[in-house]
């Protein structure tokens, strides 16, 4: 069981070396944004003695970011030196036998191989003809959503919208969609944190997923022809280039990483033009903006926190020496607003120039496989909720997950007016 | 200066004068040519500004440039990220190919 830790609200009534920011609380309570702020400034490279996650380096700053994630031969993200989250160490202490290997937790040249068997699936010809259904989904959706009546628009657009994307991406029962979705939340969650109760419970669900996923490989390793995720794991690679662990890992990390990812940056971007309502109206205005704004958005969100790697070597950052062995955390969701390198980091601008510059997508290697897939859905979206409402109000506060790595929320009350 | 033709997947051509300095990405993004993102911002980080090119320049990736091409779609013998060439005066005339689309 994870011990919730209660940061100060001010990230100032800390001392430096005492900051722990993979403490859940202070992204469930918005102050993150506040403590990354101060180090920054003052420690843009800082130590943490952790908690639940061990020991750990922050890393701050937009540059050092992608210094560190371009750098794969010295930042390993391999399981086998404690993969690329904070918290991976404490999932699988439990549970070695949920320990499943992933493209994301796997260095080259291995990686290099399981990467180019997904990639097509997410590619730009394989995303054309997704574009039809995902915008008649989008339509579907927003057709059915009450007016002038407040909704969780998390619970009926954001996870709606991206689990029917998601299942046609993985040919999954319609029927059984949600599946997909709980799968995706019990994969990230810490027990205690609203999702699961136990490491117990939390196991039965992953291994009925497993189950679940190990039959459709079966199935479709003998049918071939299928376009896919499942049909183009189980058929371009054999065995010796993807094992069954490794099927079932990349399967985890696409289900997690089709899910709470554009769910939240489509909620993200709802919030923060009710924030910021002249850049709604310029939106409005101009529809053109829509792919910038879309790129902004993500930015603005940024639905994955951190990722983690593994110092293979000795380094040093801003003065500060990593040793071999040391954990180093890449802080996406601080170095999006790194004053250096974005004006006005905080404010979301629809036109903000060179807005696909954003870290939300991670730099090097790993970065994400789906980008292309998840700016299409939120493209799409925002076409059709502009052609569908004139108003969409945010009319209560945002609940925010908790976790150090979802930059996501679980519920954001709107109130809609058609035309 | 150097005019420079980029050419996109479906034949669409767009030629722009090109400053020594800037590089076949900068080049792209500030004269917006669609289909070259350059969403690292010339850090060789990404793919995203992925091209095809002719001639001597086609075999010259380095070492980090040949990383990120690992990860990018249809990639070919000539294929290069358009962040890692710079543009000099004798690159006058340059056609450069897009592939269907950056990932």
């Amino acid at each position: 069981m994870a011990t919730p830790i209660t940061s100060a609200g001010d990230p100032y009534a800390v001392a430096l070396e005492d900051i722990d920011m993979s403490d859940p609380s202070l992204f469930e309570r918005n102050l993150a944004p506040a403590y990354f702020e101060r180090l920054r400034k003052e420690c843009p490279v800082h130590y943490s003695r952790g908690s639940d996650c061990g020991p750990f380096w922050s890393v701050t700053k937009y540059a050092d970011i992608i210094g560190v994630d371009k750098n794969h031969k010295v930042f390993s993200a391999d399981s086998a030196h404690g993969g690329h989250l904070l918290g991976y160490e404490m999932w699988f202490k439990s549970d070695p036998d949920l320990k499943l290997p992933m493209i994301i937790a796997m260095d080259p040249p291995r990686h290099d191989v399981q990467r180019k068997a997904v990639s097509p699936v997410v590619a730009a010809e394989n995303l054309k003809k997704m574009e039809v259904g995902i915008r008649a989904s989008a339509q579907e959706i927003l057709d059915s959503l009450p007016e002038d009546e407040p909704f969780n628009w998390v619970e009926r657009v954001s996870i709606e919208l991206t689990t029917r994307t998601l299942a046609v991406l993985f040919d999954f029962p319609f029927a059984e969609q949600r599946k997909l979705t709980r799968w995706s939340d019990v994969a990230m969650s810490i027990p205690g944190d609203g999702i699961t109760t136990s490491w117990e419970s939390r196991k039965a669900e992953m291994l009925e997923m497993k189950s679940c996923f190990e039959r459709l490989w079966r199935e479709r390793k003998t049918n071939t022809g299928g376009f896919d995720l499942v049909s183009m794991l189980a058929t371009t690679l054999d065995d010796s280039a993807m094992n069954p662990d490794e099927y079932m890992g990349n399967v985890v990390l696409l289900i997690v990483g089709g899910n709470d990812t554009t769910r939240n940056s489509l909620t993200g971007s709802v919030l923060a033009l009710n924030r910021f309502p002249d850049e709604n109206t310029k939106l409005r205005a101009n529809p053109d903006l829509i792919p910038n704004f879309v790129s902004e958005a993500i930015r603005w969100q940024t639905p994955v926190a951190h990722m983690k790697r593994t110092a293979l070597e000795d380094i040093e950052i801003r003065g500060q020496k990593i040793r071999a062995g040391d954990k180093v955390v890449m802080w996406y969701v601080s170095g999006n607003r790194d004053e250096e390198m974005f004006e006005r980091p905080y404010e979301l601008i629809a036109d903000r120039a060179r807005a696909r510059n954003h870290l939300s997508f991670g730099f090097g290697l790993h970065r994400c496989v789906g980008n292309r897939l998840g700016e299409l859905q939120l493209r799409i979206a925002w076409e059709e909720i502009l052609k569908h409402f004139a108003v969409v109000e945010v009319v209560g506060e945002p609940v925010r997950v908790y976790s150090n790595i979802t930059m996501g929320y679980s519920d954001l009350p709107v109130r809609v007016k058609r035309y | 200066m150097a005019t420079i033709t980029y050419v996109e997947f479906d034949g669409t051509e767009h030629t722009v004068e090109a400053r020594p300095g800037d590089t076949l990405m900068s080049a792209a993004v500030d004269n917006s040519v669609p289909g070259i993102d350059g969403d690292c911002g010339g850090n060789c980080a990404c793919a995203t500004c992925h091209v095809f090119v002719e001639g001597a320049l086609a075999g010259g990736a380095g070492e980090e440039e040949r990383d990120m091409l690992a990860i990018a779609d249809d990639v070919r013998d000539n294929s290069r990220l358009g962040c890692q060439i710079t543009v000099t005066d004798d690159m006058d005339g340059l056609v450069v190919r897009l592939p269907m689309g950056q990932h």
